[in-house]
């Protein structure tokens, strides 16, 4: 048996399939996965994220700390906004990415993945070492995402007193009252929000947004809609041996201002010099079938990559994937399937956007960065 | 507690087999169709052609898995569903029905290695634990 999220009874009720996610017990779908992935795409879903880590950080140098921690700049930050970003080691390898709250210069809230929850507290705890920040991590509370274009209409019923402060709550920000915290965030490329409260209250929220019209959904629905939202997994399409420059993650690398001293940094300048061999893309299968983590990449004339995440998009029918592949692929690949070389599009994530195809107006570059 | 209806024989892979006078239809049984998920992707056998049996005939993907279909028996395809190409989820709604796979004219009728309901659902039950 693994560990269980305050909805464990919850999702059972909802007659949830329940599968071992790194090491906890989590719904993989109520039913039907590809339902979800579509009520998400066109309504609206909740998904428990309870299994992952969230960390406060406390202190007069939390800021100070996380400028040093992290790739992106907390400088950018002003109070109530969130800022996505990775955590590398000394060679720029990713040690997981996360985001960040800003809720005053000295009180950050950290989210970080459930699948890395001994390193990532191991490494913080090692790095806070020299600053004056106390870390506490937050098992007393639950969390809740909330996905979907129609979750908007939902506010006035979930959040009554709140109304219009969350309705006018922007991409990115946060807020904080007596009885929950609230980002407008998420993982599948949809608009919707991330709600944090007490695991005592959890049941209690988790009834009154499916008593709103809003449908559970699985961890299944969770994976194929990140993916065509264009959405890194760690683990998969991010590790230790690769550097954000090489994960489509540049634009979460903050390099100016030049004299902010952050762990990785000399090691993607030196990468940045060097000349940076390969990146990750998106494909789109030409012909019909599943694309599939791990299978071979063929580039004509130019070498070979692999596939990180391969799956299913239920939005377009097609099979979709991130991959690995060398930075002088052009607009065409191959992928290797069951001994058979398949053509494939190579395409700048996101898949869907607003819920269409997002890659037509790209197929006449001829190269893509 | 999944169907695994008396009146068909099945292979140790998951297939179920039906003999309908000098045709044999083939499909995957509740149970497979159970354990996969919800399909979005079928590839079946060419039509006329010869199959040996044991050979991987045919591809049911879900999103999360895709398996082989083992041919349970030797002959010619005769006709393929081309019905669940186009909606691959009948395989799932309907296992046993609407979701079949393909029907061979065997060459020869030898379905000793196979296994009636009983001997099946013993075989599922084994592999549970």
């Amino acid at each position: 048996m693994g560990k269980k999220t305050p909805l464990y009874d919850s999702h059972l009720k909802a007659s949830a399939k329940m599968v071992d996610f790194a090491g906890w017990d989590m719904p993989i779908h109520y039913g039907s996965q590809l339902q979800e992935h579509h009520e998400v795409r066109q309504n609206a879903g909740v998904f428990d994220v309870s299994h992952m880590t969230i960390v406060d950080l406390h202190g007069t140098d939390t800021k100070k700390f996380l400028r040093y921690l992290v790739a992106n700049n907390v400088d950018r930050l002003t109070d109530g906004k969130a800022l996505y970003t990775c955590m590398l080691n000394e060679n720029g390898g990713i040690i997981d990415d996360l985001i960040v709250y800003k809720m005053s210069d000295d009180f950050f809230r950290l989210i970080v993945n459930s699948g890395t929850h001994d390193k990532d507290l191991a490494w913080l705890n090692k790095q806070i070492k020299k600053f004056n920040v106390k870390l506490t991590e937050r098992t007393d509370l639950a969390m809740l995402a909330i996905q979907g274009p129609k979750v908007k209409e939902k506010i006035p019923t979930l959040f009554t007193a709140e109304t219009a402060k969350i309705q006018e709550l922007k991409p990115f920000h946060a807020i904080e009252t007596e009885n929950y915290f609230l980002a407008r965030t998420g993982y599948t490329g949809e608009d919707g929000f991330e709600i944090i409260i007490p695991a005592k209250k959890a049941a209690e929220w988790w009834q009154k947004i499916l008593d709103a019209g809003i449908k559970p959904c699985g961890l299944g629905a969770r994976d194929t809609l990140r993916l065509e939202a264009g959405l890194n997994l760690y683990g998969s399409d991010m590790t230790e041996e690769v550097t954000p420059l090489e994960s489509n993650l540049t634009w979460t690398v903050a390099f100016e201002p030049k004299d902010r001293d952050f762990i990785g940094r000399t090691a993607l300048e030196k990468q940045l010099q060097d000349g940076v061999k390969q990146k990750l893309v998106g494909l789109v299968l030409e012909a019909q079938g599943v694309l599939r983590n791990h299978q071979k990449v063929i580039v004509d004339g130019v070498g070979f990559g692999e596939i990180t995440s391969g799956s299913f998009s239920p939005t377009l029918s097609k099979g979709i994937a991130l991959a690995r592949v060398p930075t002088a692929t052009g607009a065409h690949c191959f992928v290797e399937m069951r001994g058979k070389k398949v053509p494939a599009l190579v395409i700048k994530p996101p898949f869907v956007r607003q819920g269409k195809a997002n890659f037509n107006n790209q197929k006449q570059t001829s190269s893509i960065t | 507690m999944n169907a695994i209806p008396k009146n068909l024989k099945y292979s140790k892979s998951h297939e179920w087999i039906r003999q309908d006078e000098d045709v044999i239809t083939v499909g995957i049984t509740d149970h497979a169709q159970c354990m996969l998920g919800e399909l979005v992707y079928v590839e079946l056998p060419e039509p006329e052609s010869s199959l040996e049996l044991g050979q991987e005939c045919a591809v049911v993907e879900s999103v999360k898995a895709a398996a082989d279909v083992y041919c349970p028996i030797s002959g010619e395809v005769v006709e393929i569903n081309e019905a669940i190409l186009e909606n691959p989820q009948l395989v799932n709604d309907d296992p046993y029905g609407k979701g079949w796979l393909f029907r061979i004219r065997p060459f020869e009728n030898d379905f000793k290695q196979l296994l009636n309901a009983e001997q099946y659902t013993k075989q599922v039950a084994s592999e549970a634990h």
